[in-house]
C-alpha cells in the first residue's frame, strides 16, 4: 500500500507529460499556410475519401484511416483512428497529421481538431455528382489537382458509358433494398428517391419505386412491398463475407410475397460488395453491376 | 366487444387500398392475388401481433403496478424488457443463424434474454428471505435494467455500422411480423401468462393494499407474488420478442383502464388486456395510414395518441 502514492505520482507525471507532448503537437513548429503546402501526413475518417486518395496517388501519405476502411487492401496496415461515432482524437493527435478528412456530421471532432490547430477537409456527400466533385476538390487540397481531375473524368466517363449502354432499354420498376432483419422480411430499409444509391440505380437503368419520396431511405412493411409491386428487387449486402448458402437462404425469404412481380419472375437479386456503400472510385463498378443485374442480356 | 370490432375492422384499412371482394375471390390463385396477399400476409398477422403485444404488455403492467405497489411500474421495470433487448442485440450483431419452426434467431434470442432476466429477478426475489419488501425487488429490477441496458449499449457500440442501424431500429419496435409462425410462438407463453394472471385478481387487490393485510386474509403472499412475477414477465418477454419494445402501452394502459372501471382487479385485469389489445391495434392502424404510403414506427404513435388521451382522462376526473 505504501508504494501506491509513489506509483500514482509517477503516473500523474507521465500523464502530464503526455498532455504536454500532445498539446505541443497541436501547434505546428513552423507556421505554414495549409492551402499552399501539400499535406504529407493525412488521416481519413471517410472510406470514400480514403479510396479517392489512393486513386489519385496520395495513398502512401495516409497515416490513419477509419475503422470502416477495408479497401484498397493496403489500408488494413494503416493505423485505425476510430469510426464515424467513436473517433479517437487522442490517436489522431498522436499521428501528427497535417490534414484530417472528417464527415460534416462529426461536429465534436471538428471542434476538437480545430482547437488543436489541425487543418481539416470536411467531407459531404449527397448525390452521385458529389463523388467526382469531391475527387477534384480533394485532389486540389492534397496538391494532386491534375490527378484529381484525371480520376474525376475517368469516373464520369465510366458512369456515362453505363448510362449510354442502358439508354433505350426498358426501365423495370426496381426496389433497392439496403438492409432488413436477417431471415425475415421485417424492417426492410429501401433506398428513397434521393442520394447516390438512388442516382446510381437511375443511371443503371432502373425505375426506383420510391423516386417520389425525396429521402435517402424508406422503411417498408410487407404491405408496401406488395402494393408497390416492383418488377425487380435488388438487395445489397455489404460489410462482411457471406456464405453462398446464406445468400440463397436470404433470397428465398422473399418467396413469401409471391404476388410481387419480382418474386414471381425470379428477379430478386442479392449483390454483395462494399462498393455499393462507399461513394468513391468504385461506384463505376457498382453502376456496372447494377446495370448488368437490371438488364441481364447485356452481360459480357 | 370493442377489441373484437377493432380487430375485425383494422385489417381492412392500410397504406394501400385493397378490394375486399378480390381478397376472398378464390378463382384467382393466391400467388397472383395481390390484394389477398396484402390482407393475409401483410395486414392480418400485423393486426394479430398488435393485439397480442398490446394485451401482453397491458396485463404485465397491471400486475407489476399492483405487485410493486408503484404507479410508475411497467413491464420494463424488472429488467425483462432489457433482457429481451440484449438477446436481440446479440443475435443481430453475432449474425446468429438458426431458426426453430419458422421463428428466426432474433425473436428467439430475445425471448431467451427475457427468460434470463426473469431467472435473475426470480432468484433475487427468492433469495430475499425475510419480509416482503417490494422496494428491494423494485430496486433490484431497476438496477438489472440499468446493467443490461449498459451491456446493450456496449454491444451496439462494438457492432459495425449496418448492425448498429439494425439494432437501433429493433429498439424502436415494429409490428410488421410478415408471417404467422412468430405469432404462434408468442401465443404459447402469452397464454400461459394469461392463465396465471387470470388466477390472481383477488390476490392482486389485497397485495396492492399491503402484503401484511393480504397475509392476514389467508393469502399465501409469497407464492402469489412469485406467480404474478413469473406470469407478468413471461407476457413481457413474449411481447417484446415479437415486436421489440413498444413504449407506453404497459405503463399507461393500466392507468387508463383504472380511471374508467375502478380499482377492482377482477375488472381491471380483463379490461386492461382487451383495451391494451385494441389500443395498440388502433395505434398501429394510425401508424400504417397517417403518412401513407410511408409507415411510422408504432412506438411513436402509442405515445402521441396515448399521452394526450391519458392526460384528458386524468384531468377530466380531477
Amino acid at each position: 500500500m505504501a508504494t501506491l502514492p509513489a506509483r500514482v505520482k509517477r503516473r500523474f507525471i507521465v500523464v502530464c507529460g503526455a498532455v504536454l507532448v500532445l498539446a505541443s503537437t497541436g501547434t505546428p513548429a513552423q507556421p505554414r499556410d495549409p492551402a499552399t503546402s501539400a499535406p504529407q501526413r493525412i488521416v481519413s475518417f471517410v472510406p470514400a475519401a480514403t479510396e479517392m486518395l489512393f486513386a489519385i496517388g496520395a495513398g502512401s501519405r495516409l497515416v490513419g484511416v477509419s475503422a470502416y476502411d477495408r479497401f484498397p487492401p493496403e489500408v488494413t496496415k494503416i493505423p485505425d483512428v476510430g469510426g464515424l461515432l467513436d473517433p479517437s482524437v487522442e490517436r489522431v493527435l498522436s499521428l501528427k497529421p497535417d490534414l484530417v478528412v472528417i464527415y460534416r456530421s462529426q461536429a465534436d471532432l471538428e471542434q476538437q481538431l480545430t482547437r488543436a490547430g489541425l487543418p481539416l477537409y470536411t467531407y459531404v456527400h449527397r448525390d452521385l455528382a458529389d463523388v467526382a466533385r469531391t475527387m477534384r476538390s480533394l485532389g486540389e487540397r492534397v496538391g494532386e489537382a491534375a490527378a484529381g481531375e484525371r480520376e474525376a473524368r475517368r469516373l464520369e466517363a465510366g458512369l456515362s458509358a453505363v448510362r449510354r449502354r442502358v439508354a433505350g432499354l426498358p426501365r423495370p420498376k426496381t426496389l433497392l433494398v439496403l438492409g432488413r432483419q436477417p431471415k425475415t422480411l421485417r424492417q426492410i430499409l429501401a433506398s428513397g428517391g434521393y442520394g447516390f444509391l438512388h442516382d446510381l440505380l437511375d443511371l443503371a437503368g432502373g425505375a426506383d419505386v420510391w423516386s417520389a419520396v425525396k429521402r435517402e431511405s424508406v422503411e417498408m412493411s410487407t404491405e408496401m412491398v406488395l402494393s408497390q409491386a416492383p418488377e425487380v428487387i435488388i438487395e445489397l449486402h455489404y460489410g462482411r463475407e457471406f456464405q453462398p448458402g446464406e445468400l440463397e437462404a436470404e433470397r428465398r425469404v422473399w418467396d413469401t410475397l409471391g404476388a410481387v412481380p419480382a418474386v414471381r419472375n425470379g428477379r430478386v437479386h442479392l449483390l454483395v460488395g462494399d462498393e455499393f456503400v462507399v461513394p468513391g472510385p468504385r461506384i463505376v463498378a457498382a453502376a456496372e453491376r447494377l446495370a448488368r443485374t437490371l438488364h441481364p442480356p447485356m452481360a459480357p | 366487444m370493442l377489441t373484437l370490432a377493432v380487430c375485425m375492422l383494422a385489417p381492412l384499412a392500410g397504406s394501400s387500398p385493397i378490394r375486399l371482394r378480390q381478397v376472398f375471390d378464390s378463382s384467382i390463385p393466391f400467388t397472383d392475388n395481390v390484394d389477398a396477399q396484402i390482407f393475409f400476409i401483410a395486414r392480418l398477422p400485423r393486426v394479430l401481433a398488435a393485439a397480442l403485444v398490446g394485451c401482453g404488455l397491458a396485463l404485465a403492467g397491471v400486475v407489476f403496478q399492483a405487485l410493486l405497489r408503484n404507479p410508475l411500474a411497467s413491464p420494463d421495470t424488472l429488467g425483462v424488457s432489457a433482457g429481451a433487448s440484449l438477446g436481440a442485440m446479440l443475435a443481430i450483431t453475432l449474425h446468429a443463424d438458426f431458426s426453430i419452426v419458422g421463428v428466426s434467431a432474433v425473436p428467439l434470442a430475445s425471448f431467451a434474454g427475457s427468460l434470463g432476466a426473469l431467472v435473475i429477478v426470480y432468484g433475487l426475489s427468492a433469495a430475499r428471505r425475510r419480509g416482503t419488501t417490494t422496494t428491494v425487488l423494485l430496486l433490484a429490477g431497476v438496477t438489472l435494467t440499468a446493467l443490461l441496458s449498459a451491456v446493450v449499449r456496449f454491444v451496439q457500440f462494438m457492432a459495425d455500422f449496418t448492425e448498429t442501424f439494425q439494432t437501433t431500429r429493433w429498439l424502436m419496435g415494429s409490428l410488421d411480423v410478415a408471417s404467422y409462425p412468430p405469432l404462434a410462438a408468442a401465443l404459447a407463453p402469452l397464454t400461459l401468462a394469461t392463465v396465471g394472471i387470470a388466477a390472481l385478481p383477488r390476490v392482486l387487490d389485497l397485495i396492492s393494499v399491503g402484503a401484511e393485510s393480504a397475509a392476514a386474509r389467508g393469502v399465501n403472499v409469497e407464492a402469489s407474488e412469485r406467480l404474478a412475477l413469473v406470469s407478468a414477465s413471461l407476457a413481457t418477454g413474449a411481447a417484446v420478442s415479437l415486436a421489440g419494445p413498444v413504449a407506453f402501452v404497459g405503463i399507461i394502459v393500466p392507468h387508463m383502464v383504472r380511471l374508467v372501471v375502478g380499482a377492482d382487479h377482477r375488472l381491471v385485469v380483463p379490461a386492461a388486456g382487451l383495451f391494451g389489445a385494441a389500443f395498440l391495434v388502433v395505434c398501429d392502424l394510425v401508424a400504417r395510414t397517417v403518412l401513407a404510403p410511408v409507415e411510422l414506427p408504432v412506438g411513436i404513435i402509442t405515445a402521441i395518441i396515448g399521452g394526450p388521451f391519458f392526460l384528458w382522462l386524468l384531468f377530466r376526473r380531477a
